[in-house]
């Protein structure tokens, strides 16, 4: 089925080593556009978490009955279909999340990340390991666009989680920066998205140089049978 | 079953393909149409339900006994509703006397784009409420015009236009106290509240300049 290695390798992945917004910078148009609040950020993230792992079971089911010449056209057409099924489904049996969701439904098929991990994994693995990528690539992104949604309301507006009360009625977004603070209309406007990403790529990027710089001044140990402690 | 051919030519190479295509094709769309078709009634439903919704936010339940949504008429396209294509007004009646109207107008000089508006105004020219519908706004700006994102919960700034009329606002004071009118606004964001504003005023002078039209009740065809 699937192994522990390999799961492990689909969700680092994911979450960070090909983090779809910050290494494959894939699908920056929904991206830019919907992450002015953490809620959006994350609402879109779900709709894509969904739609990739249908996307890439059904691409990677049917991969050996699509000739390569056409495999884009075809991908395009499950993913498009995919796209409207579960559009219309959430609209018509999951109505209430469907009017927080389905706006960001119909943006996902322009989402060539979906296109892009179809291609790059669905196509050449098996179902249940394109079902992960699709979730952890999914994660990945959800966790980039809350934190660059968090980053653009606090700096454009000094609120956190705005928004909130469409998804759970009742609760509050917070004010964290004083009522008078007088907001950066940048943060919330795209160039002021495409800022942001740089800076978090820079963040990323200077994080794992760290880390490489400080393996490389560790001595190198002989060969140990790898550790049983494991912390996942 | 044909012995494998080593050497498929061409054609029959593209033919094949094409036909893979095809059959993709016939299955996915199938598969399109049948979720279209078995969703249909579930999302009409939902549909109306949303409609309704948003029209009790501006139409005070006790305000009509009749089935709203079947009680529409067609608005000729108007400059009074800024709207250039035609739009659906519904007629609220109590026992058969028409007593409100509800219909959509357009401010197109928002900060960026078309502020959509649905505004209930009775049979007297009193408006009973407004609520934007569809803008583009800055969010965290100038979406304060939406009572979800408006910050002052207890009196969002949509609902200063509840119970006025022509009668009781002069013609000047329709505009943002900072340019001298009745209505408030926030700081660093008033393009938006002006085209608000100017938009109901004008969607207001419609409803006076086409009462008879409007409020007539034998005007529906049932």
């Amino acid at each position: 089925m699937i192994g522990r290695d390999e799961l492990i390798e689909i969700r680092d992945n994911g979450l960070w080593k090909q983090n779809s917004s910050l290494v494959q910078i894939l699908g920056l148009c929904p991206l830019l556009a919907v992450t002015t609040n953490v809620v959006n950020g994350v609402m879109l993230s779900l709709a894509t978490i969904i739609v990739m792992g249908i996307a890439n079971v059904a691409v990677s089911s049917l991969r050996n009955l699509i000739p390569h010449e056409i495999r884009i056209p075809v991908f395009i057409l499950i993913v498009a279909a995919l796209v409207t099924v579960v559009d219309l489904l959430f609209n018509a049996q999951l109505h209430e999340l469907y009017l927080v969701l389905g706006i960001f439904i119909p943006l996902i098929v322009t989402n060539c990340i979906v296109l892009a991990r179809v291609e790059a994994f669905a196509n050449r693995n098996p179902p249940l390991q394109s079902a992960f990528d699709g979730l952890f690539m999914g994660v990945g992104m959800l966790w980039t666009l809350a934190l660059l949604g968090g980053l653009r309301e606090l700096l454009g507006g000094g609120t956190l989680f705005s928004g909130i009360d469409m998804v759970f009625p009742g609760l509050q977004p917070l004010q964290l920066l004083p009522a008078d603070y007088p907001g950066l209309l940048l943060a919330m406007l795209p160039p002021g998205a495409f800022i942001l990403l740089g800076c978090l790529i820079a963040w990323k990027n200077w994080v794992e140089a760290r880390a490489a710089a400080r393996h490389s001044r560790r001595p190198t140990l002989p060969a140990a049978p790898a550790p049983m402690t494991d912390h996942a | 079953m044909t012995p494998p051919v080593r050497n498929p030519t061409a054609t029959a190479m593209a033919l094949r393909t094409a036909l893979i295509l095809l059959i993709f094709v016939v299955a996915f769309t199938g598969l399109l149409a049948a979720a279209y078709l078995w969703t249909r009634p579930a999302i009409e439903e939902a549909a109306a339900a949303e409609k309704m919704k948003l029209i009790s936010e501006v139409l005070p339940r006790d305000l009509y006994d009749n089935e709203l949504l079947a009680d529409s008429r067609r608005l000729a396209p108007a400059a009074g509703l800024g709207l250039d294509e035609e739009s659906t007004a519904y007629l609220a009646r109590q026992r058969g006397q028409a007593s409100a109207i509800v219909f959509e107008a357009v401010a197109a000089d928002g900060y960026s784009g078309r502020i959509r508006l649905l505004l209930a105004v009775a049979a007297d020219g009193t408006l009973l409420g407004v609520r934007v519908t569809q803008h583009k706004e800055t969010p965290g700006l100038g979406d304060y015009i939406e009572p979800r994102k408006d910050r002052n919960k207890e009196r969002p700034w949509i609902r200063q236009f509840d119970g006025l009329s022509l009668a009781t606002v002069g013609e000047r004071e329709w505009r943002v106290r900072k340019d001298g009118g009745r209505f408030d606004s926030l700081a660093g964001a008033t393009v938006t509240p002006r085209a608000v504003i100017k938009a109901v005023h004008r969607a207001l002078q419609y409803v006076a300049e086409n009462r008879q039209q409007l409020f007539t009740v034998e005007g529906t065809g049932k």
